[in-house]
């Protein structure tokens, strides 16, 4: 389905991309870089306050803000790719009528800029579990595991999504809308505990939830959920597999209509 | 690099590309738009049979219409047509950028296509960090530039300024970086569209010795141009494109010798430009040009006589509302060299267009020096430093070999120039003996 090898042929460029990207981004800016553990940090406060000290949300029996920040790790990861990769094709209108290479190169490049993000926010999470003295546990191997579910959602749903705002430019509007919507619907602010496990399946078919969860469990020390993680990896895969599909279905129309 | 020299290396089979009419200037739509069509269009196809009429769709546009040609390794070959005929989309085709509606295009080898300088040039970026960019997206390997990176700037002349962001370059610095790119590419096959039409004059000889020794080098070559001198000097064969069909393909010298009888026959006063394709995306999205006018004393063809005063109209919409809105016009000779520029701005002519709005500018150049011949108009809209629509050869007008003044006929010999300018003559005797000179 998909040109494994012209893509790793293009590898090259997709390192520039994200390269451009990070390096645009940071130009002329005081703080630099720091603005991706800022804005996780800043969000990690004010749900603190909010959902820790004003709503007393069960929180796993960790501290409040380490147990939000484990859930705004992954989940600001995917909001910002899939946000970035959304825009990522008419933004790049002027690249994809001029030059010819895998369009799938251009909602990737959004994703790995996101993976650069998370690298530099993850430092925060190291920090924290060090000041509130958590142990860390063999768990934390699979942290890595969930990070790469969060990514290939990212990638399936950032593509379907690239590839529809050409079409249709009202999902320019709809996507950051749903993005905020989405949040809620994953165990971020929340504990996935906190849900009946009668609900879990549907709760689970969004693949954002099982990864989440999963990824707090490795940071936290607690096995992960299994029923979750194993709904949502396959609801990870149907996304890729759906979002790519259709990517590639449209994507020689691209040109003519972006 | 191995270059084949032997058989074609580019066979493109009864290529045919349409655009349904609109999906050019918006092709976007949106969701409401698409339920709405998708509720009524059937509905309306049952009223059209119901009523006796046939079932036709809207006709589609065909840019491309059954092109079949081969192409050598090897050899240098130039494209050339007038605005619309199909030359952008061809390369586009062949670059893969644009998939066919039908046909086939085969290509043996690496290709590397040159739509436009530049492209992907970051205005926050350094001028190193673009050169990695651009090269990068051009298809070269990171080891590739890295080796041949002294040889880019070199060939650039912007040593100086490698590490200032580009959007401090002045624009023959950006397009004398982005080109030195473009040059060191090497692909077996490369498609270049137009890139000659910018820079300095000095500069465009250096892009076009680069050009032949590409070709020279045993790589194949596709050209497009509207500098008919830079195809003759380049190409060995070249394609005329008119109306999306090959019309010719051979000589270099015949097709340009069609072109310029055929092609450019100036035979109305007006032109329509509204819904001609442009080089540049962002051409025509704020202000489009619409009609490029001529207005001789008297006739219904574009002619002046020598010593008239040529009188030009150019109309064009505003998209959007733009401040310091001028109108630029250029007269070229018919292989692309320019003889005179006339922007409105430079005698602090410009207006204030607002939105939706048409706007005509009348330009008169008082007895017009230009020497007998045939010219061609190529306009632009501007605002400042910025380029919202550009034309280049839209339109067209003979001078006659007769004087306006005296109507006399008035033919200049061979190799005379473009223009006759005003002079005075004044003999001086010199005074004293000339006896000294002349011996004994």
């Amino acid at each position: 389905m998909v040109d494994l090898r012209e893509l790793w042929e293009f590898r090259e460029l997709l390192y520039f991309l994200v390269w451009r990207d990070i390096k645009v981004r940071y130009k002329q800016t005081v703080l630099g870089a720091l603005w991706a553990v800022l804005q996780p940090a800043l969000f990690m406060i004010v749900f603190t306050l909010i959902f820790g000290r004003l709503a007393h949300l069960p929180s796993e029996h960790v501290p409040y803000p380490v147990f939000v920040y484990a859930g705004l790790l992954p989940w600001t990861f995917f909001a910002t790719a899939v946000t970035t990769a959304s825009m990522s094709l008419v933004n790049s209108a002027n690249l994809i009528t001029k030059i010819y290479f895998p369009r799938l190169i251009v909602p990737l490049s959004a994703v790995g800029v996101g993976l650069v993000d998370l690298a530099v926010a993850s430092v925060l999470m190291v920090g924290l579990l060090v000041w509130y003295r958590l142990p860390i546990t063999p768990f934390i191997l699979l942290g890595p595991l969930f990070m790469v579910g969060v990514m290939l959602a990212a990638i399936g749903v950032g593509a379907l999504l690239a590839a529809l705002t050409v079409t249709y430019r009202d999902f320019r509007y709809v996507v950051p809308f749903a993005i905020q919507l989405w949040m809620y619907a994953t165990p971020v602010v929340y504990a996935a505990s906190s849900i009946p496990n009668r609900w879990w399946v549907p709760f689970a078919l969004n693949p954002m939830t099982g990864m989440t969860d999963g990824f707090r469990a490795s940071v936290l020390g607690r096995p992960p959920a299994w029923t979750l993680v194993a709904v949502s990896a396959l609801t990870v895969c149907i996304s890729l597999v759906v979002g790519i599909a259709y990517f590639q279905r449209v994507e020689r129309r691209f040109v003519d209509v972006v | 690099m191995s270059s084949n020299a032997a058989g074609p290396v580019i066979v493109v089979d009864r290529l045919t590309k349409e655009y349904v009419l609109g999906t050019r200037t918006r092709g976007y739509t949106t969701l409401r738009e698409a339920a709405v069509t998708a509720v009524s269009a059937p509905l309306r196809r049952v009223q059209r049979l119901a009523r006796g009429g046939s079932d036709v769709q809207s006709r589609p546009f065909r840019a491309l219409d059954n092109l079949s040609f081969s192409i050598d390794g090897g050899s240098v070959v130039g494209i050339v047509g007038r605005n619309g005929a199909g030359k952008s989309t061809l390369l586009r085709a062949l670059s893969r950028i644009t998939e066919p509606t039908s046909g086939t295009i085969t290509i043996r080898g690496r290709v590397a296509s040159l739509l436009e300088v530049g492209t992907g040039f970051h205005p926050e970026l350094t001028g190193r960090e673009n050169v990695y960019l651009n090269g990068s997206l051009l298809g070269m390997r990171r080891s590739e530039i890295t080796r041949k990176f002294d040889e880019i700037v070199a060939f650039s002349e912007v040593e100086a300024f490698l590490d200032t962001p580009v959007k401090r370059y002045s624009s023959g610095m950006y397009v004398r970086l982005a080109f030195a790119v473009a040059a060191h590419l090497e692909p077996e096959i490369l498609i270049v569209d137009e890139v000659l039409a910018v820079g300095d004059a000095a500069f465009q000889q250096k892009c076009l010795g680069k050009m032949q020794d590409v070709g020279r080098g045993g790589r194949t070559v596709l050209f497009v141009s509207h500098n008919m001198s830079a195809i003759t000097r380049l190409c060995s064969r070249a394609l005329l494109l008119s109306h999306g069909r090959l019309d010719f393909d051979g000589s270099t010298l015949e097709a340009v010798t069609r072109y310029l009888a055929e092609e450019r026959r100036p035979d109305a006063l007006r032109w329509e430009t509204a819904g001609l394709p442009r080089r540049l995306e962002e051409y025509g999205e704020l202000a489009r040009l619409t009609v490029v006018e001529v207005r001789p004393v008297a006739g219904t063809v574009p002619e002046f006589r020598f010593g008239d005063d040529l009188r030009l109209s150019v109309t064009f919409l505003a998209t959007s509302t733009i401040q310091h809105a001028a109108i630029g016009v250029g007269i070229d000779d018919l292989l692309g060299a320019r003889i005179a520029t006339f922007n409105s701005d430079e005698v602090g002519v410009t207006l204030t267009a607002d939105r939706n709005r048409i706007y005509t500018l009348d330009l008169c150049v008082p007895r017009c020096v230009l020497n007998p011949g045939r010219y061609a108009i190529s306009c632009a809209v501007l605002s400042g430093a910025r380029i919202l629509d550009f034309l280049p050869q839209a339109g067209f007008f003979d001078i006659q070999p007769i004087r306006a003044d005296t109507g006399e006929h008035f033919e200049p010999t061979a190799g005379a120039g473009m223009v006759r300018l005003d002079c005075a003559w004044e003999i001086r005797e010199a005074t004293g003996s000339v006896a000294a000179a002349s011996g004994p």
